[in-house]
């Protein structure tokens, strides 16, 4: 193919998981493309938005559509903040006609990872090899406003000797939520409780999801639970062979 | 707020029975939704959805106009409109008339508006008696506690508490079986409807072509208070009209299937003003009492105001994981769970309750099962907007302020982000932090320690990607 495609891997990959853009990264250039990472690239903004701090969150926004002006693909490895992309920006420049406009054809240029993979570059099997049992934990933003649901699943399903045991309440939320894991620390922590429950009610020996930030949450409660299960984003999972 | 707000929270949280009985009842009930709205069960379910919201969202832009048709039409059939303000004007009609026909009992049919103005409390403070009629607002009345959920208010009571109550406030023998217990309650309040004067209910829609009220209930109680007593009250929201009745198609496909799973409630009453001649039942007067408590302050926000769409069926509760954790008490009003977290900061002012916006992990999935398309969490996004203005206004939140200039400032400065950013890993705790006990400034960092309280922190890797990036050819 040959294609150029940008990514934006988001401040927590680039910070605290890097592991799994190196790994987004090996997937998209197996498949023919030549990946780029604007150096510029910092945050999209989000946590200064969902915390009611709209100036802020603007000025992160504008910065991040200068950095990815000239790129046509930019992939993402976050549900959540291709979300704050495509869905918020609108949002936040409501009142500039002309950042509008061009948030509107940006909308059209940004994808987030498992999704890139079946639509754009219409593969299921990457040709990955991942011998374990894994459940699949959905992203809220990803799974309820950008509504991916089906690409994971059929990624997954064509990883070789790789079980997908779905777990009982797979589509509810881990508790994460930003800010609001520190500031309601005591219920974010119940709610990953519930979630590590349905996590290991189903035997698998890794969790999957298309969020770091879910699996910050989820990892950080297993572990100190004492719990041997470990968490991996989708594209680790896929380039593992 | 947030002392107590925690507090109740951590409460409830520590309460083990009390955590089984919300989350099972509220499994319940969002099964019984999931099944009954499914593409098989309702394969128009999305355009019910559209079509609700449009019908809501018509009535509220054009709200004066609906509210005089059905003024016009409640007249016309010998009814009378009265608007109050608040929860004392409405005191002080049914107390005045209450007082002109010498009436001393009310029964009472389940409303959440009567809630949000204590009208019972209200009443029972000037002498008159009002029975609770509906079983779970009756088992609360008799507890003198509030609604814990919008349409199932005594979800947290089990059936030994409700022994507990009865044999306390009836003194009657101690009665743990369900159906005796509401046989018990049913010889109770059957006295109570036959002695009562004045019927208040609620209403779930006023029609405004009409000028009709509808009433959706399981008991048949709210049937009882609108046609025994001589005087029927209606106590509503002034967001509670629509345009015509052909539009309760729409809502009563959506109404109960979304509240509890059931295809349609065990009674749903039109009603058309007093008795008219000729006719064997109905009450001899008939008033309906639009309520405004708020409610007006939300027209001007044309994105916001969709909050006024809500018809009360209670199942962004029963979706909400962060309800079902924390329960109803531990919200500030009488409206709990997602929609009383965007309705209760519009009602009383964002001030009010500042916390509540905030307490919300911003899932979507309340949004996501509303019959009517309350964008929930957009709504939640835009009060957290305006909970830090009116800070900034008020001189309040430096700190957290002074942190998000600087989050702006560093991710518009790439080389400053990234220097920040190591610097920051290589102080940063790691896994359960114990070896961060010897830098204790850091440990002490509150969101630091807040994570810390209740998981893990993942070790900093030893390069971030840019670097690793940087590196790899």
């Amino acid at each position: 193919m040959g294609d150029r495609v940008a990514l934006f891997v988001t401040c927590l990959v680039d910070q605290l998981f890097p592991k799994v853009g190196m790994s987004m990264a090996s997937v998209l250039e197996r498949l023919g493309y030549t990946v780029e990472f604007p150096e510029d690239q910092t945050c999209c903004g989000q946590p200064a938005y969902n915390s009611g701090y709209r100036d802020e969150a603007r000025r992160v926004a504008r910065h991040f559509i200068r950095t990815f002006a000239g790129y046509d693909r930019i992939v993402v490895p976050s549900g959540s903040c291709t979300t704050m992309i495509v869905h918020h920006f609108a949002e936040l420049f409501r009142k500039e006609p002309e950042t509008l406009r061009q948030v509107a054809e940006l909308e059209k240029r940004v994808w987030e990872f498992s999704t890139f993979l079946t639509e754009v570059a219409g593969v299921e099997d990457v040709g990955a090899r991942f011998p374990e049992v894994v459940t699949f934990h959905d992203g809220c933003h990803g799974l309820r406003e950008l509504g991916v649901r089906a690409a994971p699943r059929r990624l997954l399903g064509r990883v070789r000797d790789l079980e997908l045991r779905e777990m009982q309440t797979g589509d509810e939320c881990c508790g994460f939520g930003g800010t609001f894991a520190v500031k309601f620390a005591e219920l974010s922590g119940a709610m990953v409780r519930s979630k590590i429950d349905a996590i290991l009610e189903t035997g698998a020996t890794t969790v999957v999801s298309l969020d770091a930030s879910c699996l910050m949450q989820i990892q950080g409660a297993l572990a100190r639970a004492g719990k041997p299960v470990r968490t991996l984003h989708l594209a680790e999972v896929l380039a593992s062979r | 707020m947030s002392v107590e707000f925690d507090q109740k929270v951590h409460d409830t949280l520590a309460d083990a029975n009390l955590q089984l009985a919300i989350y099972t009842s509220t499994g319940r009930l969002k099964r019984g939704r999931v099944a009954s709205v499914s593409g098989e069960a309702m394969p128009d379910y999305q355009e019910l959805r559209d079509q609700a919201h449009a019908i809501k969202k018509h009535a509220i832009d054009n709200l004066d106009y609906y509210l005089e048709e059905f003024e016009r039409n409640v007249t016309a059939r010998g009814g009378k409109v009265i608007y109050c303000k608040d929860a004392t004007a409405v005191a002080d009609f049914v107390l005045g008339l209450a007082k002109e026909r010498g009436v001393r009992l009310i029964v009472k049919s389940k409303s959440m508006t009567t809630e949000e103005v204590d009208l019972n409390e209200r009443l029972e403070h000037h002498g008159l008696e009002s029975v609770e009629t509906d079983l779970g607002e009756y088992i609360l009345q008799l507890a003198h506690e509030k609604p814990y959920h919008i349409v199932l208010p005594a979800l947290h009571k089990t059936r030994y508490d409700v022994a507990d109550i009865f044999t306390r406030e009836l003194h009657v023998p101690r009665e743990t079986v369900i159906e005796k217990q509401t046989a018990l309650a049913c010889g109770v309040l059957r006295d109570k409807f036959l002695a009562a004067d004045i019927g208040i209910s609620g209403a779930n829609f006023l029609v405004a072509d009409s000028g009709s009220i509808v009433i959706i209930e399981n008991e048949g109680n709210a049937r009882l208070t609108t046609t025994a007593p001589k005087i029927h009250i209606v106590l509503a929201g002034i967001e509670k009209v629509i345009p015509r009745a052909r539009d309760l198609a729409t809502f009563l496909k959506l109404l109960a299937r979304s509240a509890t799973g059931q295809l349609l409630s065990a009674y749903t009453s039109v009603l058309s003003g007093a008795r008219r001649p000729g006719e064997i039942d109905g009450p001899d007067e008939f008033y309906v009492v639009l309520l405004d408590n708020g409610r007006t302050r939300l027209l001007p926000d044309k994105g916001k105001r969709q909050t006024l769409y809500c018809i009360r069926c209670g199942a962004c509760l029963n979706a909400c994981p962060v309800y079902r954790k924390i329960g109803g008490y531990s919200f500030p009003w009488v409206y709990s769970g997602p929609i009383g977290a965007i309705l209760t900061p519009q009602f009383m002012g964002v001030s009010h309750e500042p916390a509540l916006p905030f307490a919300s992990s911003l899932c979507g999935a309340c949004g996501e099962v509303c019959p009517v398309k309350i964008d929930i969490p957009k709504v939640l996004l835009d009060l957290r907007s305006d909970v830090k203005k009116a800070e900034a206004r008020e001189g309040q939140g430096r700190m957290e302020r002074l942190a998000f200039r600087a989050f702006a400032w560093l991710m518009t400065h790439p080389r400053a982000y990234e220097m920040a950013c190591r610097m920051a890993a290589l102080m940063a705790p790691s896994g359960d932090g114990s070896w961060l006990k010897s830098v204790p400034p850091l440990m002490n960092l509150p969101p630091v320690r807040a994570w810390l309280s209740q998981r893990d922190l993942p070790p900093p890797p030893a390069k971030s990607f840019r670097e690793l990036w940087r590196h790899r050819r």
